[in-house]
């Protein structure tokens, strides 16, 4: 059965993929290695986690304004997440997810998303459940 | 006509980050601003992804359309040897600010534009970076500016274009908290010390806070700008506030306070300084370097340090930041000779912020500044005493930091 959820456009575009979701704020200068696209915080649920190929599920952001630039450094070294879906995006993210083209939504009712599930996300819309 | 749909494309960069934080903030429409100051220059800062990033937009082609200028970068470009900069890391300085050439911006390298001869004009919008320069120009000048990064600065500087929003419209201006200031704060360091609790106990208002400062005032003379200065450093560092009202003062306080004063939906009282001055002069050990102008000093501050000095010969490095175009100004009236004389270094194009302390062998510093007290500690892991220029010159000339 597939479901569709709305959010509001930070940058366009399609992608489908497997939920990493945190329920916690990521920081991702400092935080996420740009070269393995694994997460590393003590205590935190992506801790030792890839986010490459992956849909990043998260509330927001945390730290560093340099953070924009994590998130281009791994496309550059293809580790990125195919696509972000926040609750509340800020600039560091929005500028982050258009310098390195990766889809991204936010103002999500991320609840709904399951880590692992699949999802599909096409402009605003994300679609669950679907293959 | 390769290069000019390569043009196009770093502009168009520049309107998708525009349109997105447009969304992001609500904004009706883009205004059309008067100058740019662009942050995030300093390799130390922004590190190999933001140089490759940088680098990449500057191979679009694309240029400024309206002045732009830089932030400081990590190093001084004309004498980083005999200060002991690692010219690996001056390599990698030079192409981040060879890439911000290429978008058309100007290697000022200065936190302070308005003492390079960019001053905005009363109401002009601008979208600046720099968290000091930010509040300068709205407080000061009573020009408007949200807090821009760094990519946002460039997209601005691209297109001449920023999303209408916040401190950019007069709603977005009305102060959250009357402040109170009910003890003597004389010199800019008592200032930066002032903007520094200011910053804290407005950080939980809305936006990051608006203070509208009543009871106390800058001092006259030269000095007065140092004052103001140091007090927008200290609360946009400690807190994210891009605007202060001072009553009697600022343009817009002096012009709409009876508004301003009716906005404002809670109050706090200042008592004393000295919680605040003991938060941030927490230095232990032997002094490296005894290290003012920050924000960059002007030339009028070069001459109140000559005065203090006195033609003594300083014991620690004592290192004066500034922008190059002041230091040439410095050099130009000797002013910069006599400074030299008593053993003071005028460093410019980068500062004690963002400059590579620990490849310097920097650890223990002293400061008259409370950003730089505020950021050193957790920024570089540095220990700093803090207090008044006149302390400062003290430390340097003895050449150890003494407790009063």
């Amino acid at each position: 059965m597939e479901k569709n959820l709305k959010g509001r456009l930070i940058f366009s575009g399609t992608a489908a993929g497997k939920v990493l979701k945190s329920e916690l704020p990521l920081g991702l200068f400092g935080h996420l290695d740009p070269k393995t696209g694994m997460y590393r915080e003590a205590g935190h649920p992506l801790d030792g986690k890839c986010v490459k190929g992956r849909v990043l599920v998260f509330p927001r952001a945390k730290g560093s304004t340099v953070g924009s630039y994590i998130l281009y450094a791994l496309r550059k070294s293809g580790k990125a997440p195919v696509a972000m879906l926040l609750s509340e995006c800020d600039t560091i993210v929005a500028v982050g997810a258009i310098i390195s083209s990766i889809p991204t939504v936010d103002s999500m009712d991320i609840t709904a998303l399951q880590d692992g599930a699949m999802v599909r996300i096409k402009g605003e819309e994300v679609i669950l459940g679907s293959r | 006509m390769k290069r000019s749909s390569k043009a196009g494309a770093g502009a168009a960069k520049a309107m998708e980050i525009l349109a997105a934080l447009s969304r992001i903030h609500g904004a009706p429409d883009m205004v059309k601003i008067g100058s740019v100051q662009v942050s995030g220059v300093s390799y130390n800062n922004i590190g190999e992804h933001g140089l490759a990033f940088l680098e990449e937009w500057a191979s679009m082609g694309s240029k400024a359309v309206v002045p732009a200028t830089m932030n400081p970068g990590g190093a001084d470009r004309r004498i980083w040897k005999s200060l002991g900069f690692p010219p690996a890391f001056v390599r990698k300085q030079e192409r981040v600010i060879k890439a911000l050439e290429g978008l058309g911006i100007k290697p000022t390298l200065t936190c302070t534009p308005y003492h390079v001869g960019v001053t905005p004009q009363y109401g002009e919008h601008v979208a600046w970076a720099e968290s000091s320069a930010v509040c300068f120009a709205n407080s000061v000048l009573g020009a408007r500016t949200n807090r821009e990064g760094g990519p946002s600065a460039i997209a601005a500087a691209l297109t001449g274009l920023t999303p209408r929003h916040t401190l950019h419209t007069d709603e977005g201006r009305l102060p959250t908290r009357i402040i109170e200031v009910k003890c003597p704060v004389p010199t800019a360091a008592d200032a930066g010390a002032l903007g520094y609790l200011i910053g804290r106990l407005v950080a939980s208002d809305k936006g990051g806070g608006i203070p509208f400062i009543t009871g106390t005032q800058p001092p006259t003379g030269p000095e007065r700008l140092t004052w103001l200065k140091a007090l927008g450093a200290g609360m946009a560092a400690s807190g994210s506030v891009g605007l202060y009202h001072l009553e009697g003062v600022t343009p817009e306080a002096v012009a709409h306070r009876a508004k301003l004063v009716t906005a404002a939906k809670q109050k706090s009282v200042i008592k004393s300084l000295a919680a605040s001055r003991k938060a941030l002069d927490c230095g232990k050990g032997d002094l490296d370097v005894v290290a003012v102008g920050c924000p960059h000093a002007s030339f009028e501050d070069l001459t109140r340090i000559l005065k203090l000095l006195n033609g003594r010969k300083i014991k620690v490095p004592f290192w004066i930041f500034l922008a190059e175009q002041v230091r040439k100004q410095a050099e130009a009236t000797g002013v910069a000779k006599a400074l030299e004389q008593c053993g003071a270094a005028l460093v410019a194009d980068t500062c004690i912020v963002v400059a590579p302390l620990k490849e310097l062998g920097i650890h223990t510093l002293a400061t008259d500044s409370a950003k730089a007290a505020f950021y050193l500690p957790s920024h570089h892991g540095a220990s700093v005493y803090f207090g008044s220029l006149e302390e400062n010159v003290e430390a340097a000339l003895r050449g150890s930091w003494k407790k009063i």
